[in-house]
């Protein structure tokens, strides 16, 4: 099996689509000329031309709105935010329109759009580029939220984005574009809603999305190494959830740890451990670990970042801690 | 004797009479309703701006696209849609044209091309122009009628729109029904630029302000803008000076303009000035206008009782089209 990148597991995905239907077409900041922000679309320009790939004035709401309106029209539209950052100006768009309109119209117009950005913190970029708020999507009804962690899923996850009916808030952790990872040559397809058995174990779950699954896995290996045999859940989505294997795992191991890099109040790791309790409490020995980002707006200064984000040693000391 | 084509000018213009009629008896029949707490919600009113509805839709084709604000039954009326299924809808009933779940302020019916009733300030006109990318890559001259109020331009998302449909030649009409009011705030209270259609010239597309109370003038500047936007020469923005008659929504008691103002507006009334027009030039004979407004009233009525007979939607439906298949 051949080895690539996170970027390049998504650029084939896209090219893929692009090259095999019409109806997709890509609008996004510097995704063009320039070649994407993170390189992802680097040569689609000269392949597939501007009117495809359609290089948009700095105007997050117009984009997505624009795709929103496209796909109502029966198109396939890609929209690239090149960060979630900037996805909060186009806010309006994501939850008052696209979450709603085939809800609205009574089943009447569909929005088949996947709206894609990178995520997260970890690159000293400050506060106002560094957030995690992937689990702001997850919250609204009507919208899908993926949240790769390696590049076969990257892959599986995106195909079936770009197959999805509905409006799919696809997002990619900054740190994960260089990793490198297995990936077939035949055609596969990730489906929504399966989380990644990624390491099977009977002493604890540890329950992590996009990029806190590393922090889980160099968990899960300290952990072994005191003997402690852990169970590593990636959740692919947030939206469908794969509330199944989580609670199926809690019930193995009775005991949980979620790992996040967003805030940890109000955050997703919350509706987690509330799902936790209300499905599987009778089979927990101890309560429910978070371990998130640090409450703060993210610092630049590389050590104060570091200790704003969750590392593998801070889940070692958690699970040390109830076990 | 009229050549055949002042004839069809003329029936022609007692439809569009016809149709500004159908639109004010609905509103106030949809205000007694709303009197009644038969329609719950904000109940916006077209009363008063029946002209620009007329006269723009009424100049579309059938694969046009049009997309509303919140104050758009008169616009879904005008492209046919079915006056029962729109009063339905604000009644909430399944028989509704978005089965209940949208209410008035979200009208939507695919099959005329009609992408709904928005109800965030601005937020449509993004929509408007992903629409028209649509139409843009189908090639056939289709555009994007877009409806909105003098309230949205000092929204940002008024000026992303309008930016990127002239960067890339958007075949969208955008038409700003300017009824001086944006919920109880007059437009020179909080915009710079009082005249709406200038603030459009800063995108580099042809605009134009139009008499909003005269279907005729309406009529005419839609179809030139029309023309202008199926050449593929990008977008074009109508101003409608109008007025609406009643207050924002049916909670708003109107503290901040007078009567007079009002009644001056309704002295240019849009249906009684086409009604006198036709009546001097023959075209509505004697008792025809009362002969038009009984079958209007009737037709109206069939709608509310209609709406009143359709069911409620099944509660076991709340969960169900949530996402597509």
């Amino acid at each position: 099996m051949a080895e690539i990148t996170f970027r390049e597991a998504l650029r084939s995905t896209l090219h893929e689509a692009l090259s095999t239907d019409e109806r997709y077409f890509m609008m996004g900041e510097d995704i063009g000329a320039y070649g994407g922000s993170y390189s992802v679309t680097k040569g689609f320009l000269e392949e597939f031309g501007p009117d495809r790939i359609r290089d948009t004035p700095i105007a997050e709401s117009v984009i997505v709105g624009a795709g929103v309106g496209a796909a109502m029209a029966g198109l396939r539209p890609i929209v690239e935010l090149m960060t979630i950052n900037f996805s909060f100006l186009a806010i309006d768009q994501i939850i008052n329109t696209a979450s709603k309109v085939f809800y609205m119209s009574n089943g009447q117009i569909n929005v088949p759009l996947v709206i894609r950005m990178a995520s997260g913190g970890g690159s000293q970029l400050g506060a106002q580029h560094s957030h995690s708020l992937e689990g702001w999507y997850a919250h609204v009804p009507g919208l899908k939220v993926c949240v790769p962690a390696d590049p076969y899923d990257a892959k599986g996850l995106l195909r079936t984005a770009l197959k999805d009916n509905n409006p799919v808030i696809f997002i990619e952790h900054t740190a994960l574009y260089a990793k490198k990872g297995e990936v077939p040559e035949e055609h596969y397809e990730v489906p929504f809603g399966k989380a990644d058995l990624e390491r099977v174990g009977d002493d604890v779950t540890l329950i992590g999305y996009g990029g806190s699954v590393s922090q889980v896995l160099q968990a899960a290996d300290l952990l072994a190494a005191e003997g402690v045999e852990a169970e590593c859940l990636d959740l692919r989505t947030l939206r469908p959830l794969d509330v199944d294997t989580i609670v199926a795992s809690v019930k193995k191991t009775n005991r949980a740890v979620i790992v996040e890099d967003d805030w940890r109040f109000g955050g997703f790791g919350g509706e987690l451990a509330s799902i936790i309790q209300e499905q599987a409490f009778d089979y927990l020995d101890a309560p429910v670990q978070r371990i998130c980002g640090a409450d703060v707006p993210m610092p630049y200064n590389r050590t104060l970042e570091q200790a704003a984000l969750p590392q593998p040693e801070d889940v070692f000391d958690a699970v040390m801690a109830i076990r | 004797m009229a050549s055949i084509a002042e004839r069809s000018a003329k029936t022609g213009l007692v439809a569009d009479l016809r149709m500004m009629m159908l639109i004010r008896r609905f509103e106030e029949r949809a205000a007694e309703a709303y009197a009644r707490r038969k329609i719950g919600g904000f109940l916006h009113l077209y009363i008063g701006q029946e002209a620009v509805a007329v006269g723009a839709v009424g100049a579309l084709r059938e694969d046009d696209y049009v997309i509303s604000h919140y104050r758009e039954h008169g616009h879904a009326l005008a492209r046919g849609m079915e006056p029962g299924a729109v009063m339905a809808e604000l009644y909430g009933r399944s028989g509704g044209v978005s089965g209940g779940r949208g209410g008035s302020m979200h009208l939507f019916d695919a099959a005329r091309r009609f992408m709904g009733g928005w109800a965030i300030v601005g937020g449509h006109l993004t929509t408007a122009c992903g629409l028209a990318i649509a139409q843009q890559k189908a090639g056939e001259g289709g555009v994007v009628l877009c409806f909105f109020g003098d309230g949205a331009v000092n929204e940002g998302e008024f000026h992303e729109a309008l930016n990127l449909a002239s960067v890339w030649r958007l075949p969208v009409l955008f038409l700003c029904e300017n009824n001086l009011y944006g919920m109880g705030t007059a437009v020179e209270r909080v915009s710079a630029v009082e005249e709406v259609y200038k603030r459009a010239q800063a995108y580099e597309m042809p605009t134009e302000r139009v008499d909003g109370m005269d279907v005729v003038a309406v009529r005419e500047s839609v179809k030139n803008a029309l023309a202008h936007i199926r050449l593929g020469e990008g977008p074009y923005f109508l101003e409608a000076l109008t007025f609406r008659y009643r207050g924002h929504s049916m909670a708003d008691a109107e503290l901040y303009r007078d009567k007079d103002e009002i009644g001056n507006w309704r002295k240019r009334d849009a249906i009684e000035t086409l009604r006198l027009s036709l009546e001097k030039a023959g075209t509505l004979g004697e008792g025809q206008f009362d002969a038009l407004q009984a079958e209007v009233d009737a037709e109206v009525e069939a709608a509310a009782e209609f709406a009143e007979n359709s069911p409620e939607p099944p509660l076991e439906s709340l969960h169900t089209r949530v996402y597509a298949d």
